[in-house]
């Protein structure tokens, strides 16, 4: 068992992992990594499960002091990490030696950074996942679903793997302003047709109130001429339009049935490129079928087989 | 009913049965469910239940998982046996922890105590979950008991309070926001992550509130203590 203990944290810094599933029927969330592929990338340099439990950093304020020798990894966004005063580039594992200190400071490019250790990170399963959900209480290093705080210890009981690096043409890129791949969905017909053009063809600036249940983009205003839903399930990913007209897209934590209109839903690629946009980034939508959109994440994955 | 399928997401499809909140629904979304479930086996990853909708989502090729679902719900018959526990479930009607009750009762011209008789004479059948983990859409409540949410939402609704919002009344499972009209409160934890199947009311369940005493209401284990003052 080797021990990191945290010596600074934010509420935005958390245990998270692929998420809650076949539980969705009770009212609890998905929760897990909002960038996935970072994710998969921080565990697969150490020979992890792709969804093993990771420490998912947003926009920095972490610190950890490392209690014996270990090799971590970390992949994501540049939080401008640093081993004690050393700069330390992401997209690869490291070497942590007894008494020296991991800092993620803040973002230089993207938003989310994942730490990964060998074998994962220890934290209790709570209805099959470690994904810490603040709201639902659920996940965590304790179960209850608390963010990281300082003074915890963060343990893990791996072997470590010889050092490397993710190929850098295999390295996501985080674009000025990226162009998300939206699934139509049912009701896109019902919305006019001067709000679909502008749906797939204006800039959406993210809204600064955005966190893991939605981000809220602000551009034209589009309208709805269906008939009032009722709630039904709602997808990873969707792009809902309440009556103000400014598109929502909804996270991993999000509520699991709601009634509001629907563009469609962001696919999985999509939604690790958004987990990355800071406020006030534009980003664009381009329509997909769904069978297409299948057949690109099959494509994609294939990189981790 | 007519089975209709949608397009949601990359690795889910909306299948749709009704275009209206009914209780006669229940027992063919039982049946869809149980149907889907089984012909799905391991490739289902979660199937969320609401008013008039089954969302499936599947770690298959959407046509593949789009015919299975086709084919399982080919002849669908209502199950209308042995599907969905009945619960009852004590609740302590009352101003202090209730503070919608005297606004219902105002609001209908009834007496306090015949809002409650009303609530709690018939069997509600649970409709969805969602909102939060463990609570249950649940109704339709007798019309006179109709009435719109808060304006404003509170900031803190305690766990175990029991509210009308239109038609339809539910519990909360645990401390939350929430603008529901409250009129009493349950000592009935609603979520338990040690309690197999974690929820006590499952979709498609039926529950029967129970007016209690006070006195019966603390026996049970319930907490009086009154909501936050304004919140």
């Amino acid at each position: 068992m080797k021990q990191l203990m945290i010596e600074a944290s934010t509420p935005l810094c958390q245990l998270q992992d692929g998420g809650r599933f076949g539980v969705r029927h009770l009212g609890v969330t998905q929760g897990g990594a909002l960038d996935w592929v970072a994710m998969y990338w921080a565990n697969w340099l150490l020979g992890n499960a792709l969804d093993a439990p990771v420490i998912e950093v947003a926009l920095g304020g972490f610190s950890v002091l490392a209690e014996q020798d270990c090799v971590l990894a970390l992949a994501g966004a540049d939080l401008d990490a640093r081993v004690d005063d050393q700069p330390l580039a992401a997209w690869r594992s490291f070497t942590l030696a007894k008494g020296q200190r991991l800092t993620l400071r803040q973002p230089k490019q993207g938003v989310r950074a994942y730490l990964a250790a060998p074998g994962g990170f220890h934290g209790e399963a709570v209805l099959g996942s470690c994904a810490t959900v603040v709201r639902e209480e659920l996940g965590g290093i304790d179960g209850l679903g608390a963010a990281l705080g300082k003074g915890q210890m963060l343990s893990f009981a791996g072997s470590p793997a010889a050092l490397c690096e993710v190929p850098e043409a295999l390295r996501p890129g985080y674009p000025q302003k990226p162009l998300l791949d939206l699934v139509m969905g049912a009701q896109i017909g019902d919305f006019s047709g001067t709000s679909l053009f502008e749906a797939f063809n204006s800039d959406w600036t993210l809204d600064s109130r955005a966190d893991r249940m939605g981000i809220r983009l602000l551009g034209p205003q589009l309208v709805y001429q269906g008939a009032p839903m009722i709630s039904e399930g709602i997808p990873l990913g969707a792009v809902q339009v309440p009556p103000d007209g400014q598109p929502i897209v909804l996270l991993n934590d999000r509520q699991t049935i709601g009634g509001y209109p629907r563009l469609g839903a962001l696919t999985p690629l999509a939604l690790a490129q958004l987990a990355q946009c800071m406020p006030g980034v534009s980003v664009r939508f381009r329509a997909v079928v769904q069978d297409e959109a299948w057949r690109g994440q099959q494509a994609y994955l294939q990189r981790w087989r | 009913m007519k089975v209709r399928i949608e397009v949601v997401a990359i690795d889910s499809l909306m299948v749709r049965l009704f275009d209206s909140i009914d209780e006669a629904n229940m027992p063919w979304m039982l049946a869809a469910s149980q149907r889907l479930s089984a012909a799905l086996g391991t490739h289902l990853l979660d199937l969320v239940p609401s008013y008039t909708t089954l969302m499936v989502q599947f770690d298959l090729p959407p046509a593949e998982a789009k015919a299975l679902i086709l084919q399982a719900l080919d002849g669908l018959q209502p199950d209308t046996g042995s599907a969905g526990r009945r619960h009852e479930i004590p609740v302590w009607y009352h101003a202090s922890v209730g503070p919608e009750l005297p606004v219902l009762a105002a609001r209908s011209g009834l007496s306090e105590d015949e809002v409650i008789r009303l609530h709690s004479e018939r069997d509600y059948p649970v409709f969805a979950l969602g909102f939060a983990p463990g609570f249950g859409f649940m109704g339709l409540v007798d019309p006179q008991l109709a009435t719109p949410r808060l304006s404003t939402p509170r900031k803190r609704v305690a766990a175990g309070s029991v509210g009308i919002a239109e038609r339809q009344t539910a519990a909360y499972p645990a401390v939350s926001p929430g603008g529901w009209n409250l009129i009493g409160r349950t000592p009935v934890r609603l979520f338990d992550r040690e309690r197999e199947g974690y929820s006590l009311l499952q979709p498609g369940d039926r529950v029967r509130f129970v007016a209690v005493s006070h006195a019966q209401f603390l026996a049970l284990g319930g907490d009086d203590s009154p909501l936050e003052a304004g919140a």
